[in-house]
């Protein structure tokens, strides 16, 4: 197993190599003045830009600069926020819960909705009911997120008032973030109504962003467990006489579930690509707003750190994913 | 070869060609969502080019006697503006049919380009594999480490916000699938005999790969290219919502959706219609793809 983990890793190394390029090269391609671009002051003499210049490194061959990116990455230091002036790494360990927080609990519908019901249309397969559920599945898949949020924000928030329309927990609630997790904090903090508010505030967003990852998982249930269904141990499972209940939990489902935890990993990618819609809708105080706003605030050097980062994480989930993957089945460890 | 044995070898080939496609639109027939997707297609395709004559008013013309009007059905409603007016007066019908137009020139561009590009690509990484694969497949896995929409968003940052600039950032970020599959399939299949004895009787490495291979690599190809294009649709609406895609005033769907936000509590209709527009052509799309991955590829029968 230490083995298999060596070589995964071994195998991501070029590709962070490369995000590392990517994310130093993306100031370097932009049209216009790197100094101006990464100093953000108005009205530079020639002398202090050239002093900027000089600091900022960009008077040097290109491989030096690389080199000191590098050198600095190792060191924990991301650049500094034109804006805030605060360092693009603290920034993002502050906004980096809300987006988990909002992703696991997508993840979490997406995976305790998406799996009965592709397990339901294989059992019930040609029926209605099949029909009706993967007919839902495809349009969850095909739907434009940004406008389904507004959708339920229209009937949940502007007609029925039953929640808020953007934040994370209503303002007349204050506590310091222990966890980083409005709900864990709001249970923490003691305040009466609180985990209530912060879980109000969860609901749209979640809907949201599992929509996608729930049809894809839906689908991929189905087609696994019709796979596995046709298979020779489930006939004779059948004939030993087992209940179907155990049957299909069982025997079938277990071996069904492994390509689909495949999926639930490549999720990971989709789940941020949609924070970043999410997040814009719901003002939802996460990387993926943070991410927006830096592009539209021309705050590069947070646009470069948050590339470099969500990227990261994006691999780093992919290859925890992978090595689970090789825990439970292990024909792939030893290939 | 006499010229009646050709002859007789195209006659024979053309056939079999015709057989492959009867075959082909038999499998997809039973599926009854693939042929709706189709037909809703062929209406949008049909929508798209007839705009200026569908179209009851000019899509961009503002008119200030009526302003967030509601649909012609609700109280307030006139019947010469069917489905309301935004919050300058245009007519939200007009716009939506000349948006048609934009949202299939997006698919129709980004999956030319980024088909295309991942073909070529895909082709000299397989057929050549070695070193060059290495490095043209870690390239690949470099862009597809980046959430697409991200990536998509970070070159539109570089490149300047606009409908063109938007379709380049799309294809960039969906062109590693095509040359993933084109690799695949290039990889498997060079080692067939078909391929040796093309080789054998001195077939160069241009023609072994782009008349040889190639043709027999294209059913996963339209598959993904379908999918390409819904995609397409879905990005480059949500780059416009975000304010990076087209520009006002055009009339592209997202980029209305982005306008129409900031009524969405007092005039549900801006915001409706448009979505409706991305969602019945995305589902379309969509539907007729799951369909052709049923009828070309029976290993692929999953739906």
């Amino acid at each position: 197993m230490f083995g298999f983990l060596l070589r995964r890793v071994a195998f991501l190394a070029p590709t962070f190599v490369g995000i590392t390029v990517v994310a130093f090269g993306f100031i370097r391609i932009l049209p216009g003045d790197p100094v101006l671009l990464m100093a953000g002051e108005r009205g530079l003499t020639p002398e202090r830009h050239a002093e900027l210049l000089h600091q900022l490194g960009f008077d040097r061959p290109i491989w030096q600069q690389y080199l000191t990116y590098l050198g600095n990455l190792l060191q924990g230091d991301l650049g500094t926020s034109i804006i805030t002036k605060n360092p693009v790494l603290g920034e993002f360990l502050t906004l980096f819960p809300a987006t988990v927080e909002l992703s696991l609990c997508a993840i979490f519908l997406a995976v305790a909705l998406g799996v009965p019901a592709g397990v339901i249309a294989a059992v019930r397969r040609g029926s209605l009911l099949e029909q009706a559920m993967m007919g839902t599945a495809l349009v969850g898949y095909s739907m434009p997120i940004f406008w389904w949020g507004l959708l339920l924000i229209i009937l949940f928030s502007g007609i029925l008032h039953w929640t808020p329309v953007s934040g994370r927990i209503s303002l007349i609630y204050f506590f310091e973030p222990v966890t980083g997790f409005m709900l864990i904090d709001a249970l923490l903090s003691g305040q009466e109504g609180a985990f209530g508010s912060a879980l109000s505030h969860l609901i749209l967003p979640s809907i949201v962003l599992a929509t996608i990852p729930l049809a894809v998982i839906a689908r991929q249930t189905r087609s696994a467990m019709l796979e596995v269904l046709g298979e020779d141990y489930i006939r004779t499972a059948r004939a030993k006489g087992l209940s179907p209940l155990r049957v299909i939990g069982l025997h079938a489902l277990r071996n069904a579930l492994i390509p689909v935890i495949t999926t639930i990993g490549l999720q990971v990618g989709v789940l941020l690509a949609g924070a970043i819609l999410t997040e814009t809708i719901f003002s939802w105080p996460g990387v993926g707003k943070w991410m927006v706003d830096s592009i539209f605030r021309r705050d590069y050097p947070a646009v470069q750190g948050g590339l470099l980062l969500i990227a990261g994480v994006v691999m780093v989930v992919n290859l925890v994913v992978d090595l689970l993957y090789g825990l439970i089945n292990p024909r792939i460890r030893h290939q | 070869m006499s010229d009646s044995t050709t002859a007789a070898i195209e006659r024979a080939a053309r056939s079999a060609t015709r057989q492959v496609l009867r075959d082909f639109w038999r499998d997809f027939r039973r599926n009854r969502g693939a042929v709706l997707g189709l037909a809703v297609f062929v209406a949008l395709v049909a929508i798209a080019l007839l705009a200026p004559l569908l179209a009851p008013q000019d899509p961009i013309l503002q008119n200030r006697d009526a302003l967030l009007m509601p649909p012609a059905w609700a109280e307030a409603g006139r019947l010469d503006y069917l489905l309301g007016t935004d919050a300058v007066g245009r007519d939200i019908l007009s716009r939506l049919i000349f948006g048609a137009r934009f949202s299939l020139f997006i698919g129709v561009v980004v999956v030319s380009i980024a088909l295309t590009g991942g073909i070529l690509i895909g082709l000299v990484a397989g057929y050549f594999g070695a070193w060059v694969d290495g490095v043209i497949m870690r390239v690949m896995d470099v862009i597809l480490a980046f959430p697409s929409l991200l990536l998509a968003l970070v070159l539109v940052a570089i490149l300047g916000p606009g409908l063109l600039n938007a379709m380049i950032a799309i294809a960039i970020v969906l062109q590693p699938h095509f040359v993933r599959l084109t690799r695949a399939s290039v990889m498997s299949e060079k080692h067939r005999d078909y391929v040796v004895s093309a080789r054998t009787v001195g077939a160069g490495p241009l023609r072994l790969m782009f008349l040889t291979i190639l043709p027999n690599c294209l059913a996963p190809l339209i598959v993904q290219a379908t999918l390409s294009f819904s995609n397409a649709i879905l990005d480059a609406a949500a780059l416009g919502f975000l304010g990076m895609g087209a520009q006002p005033p055009t009339p592209e769907w997202g980029t209305m959706l982005a306008e129409a936000r900031e009524f969405i509590l007092r005039a549900w209709w801006v915001v409706t219609f448009p979505g409706i527009a991305i969602l019945v052509s995305v589902l379309a799309i969509n539907l007729v793809g799951d369909g052709l991955r049923d009828a070309l590829d029976p290993k692929l029968k999953r739906s």
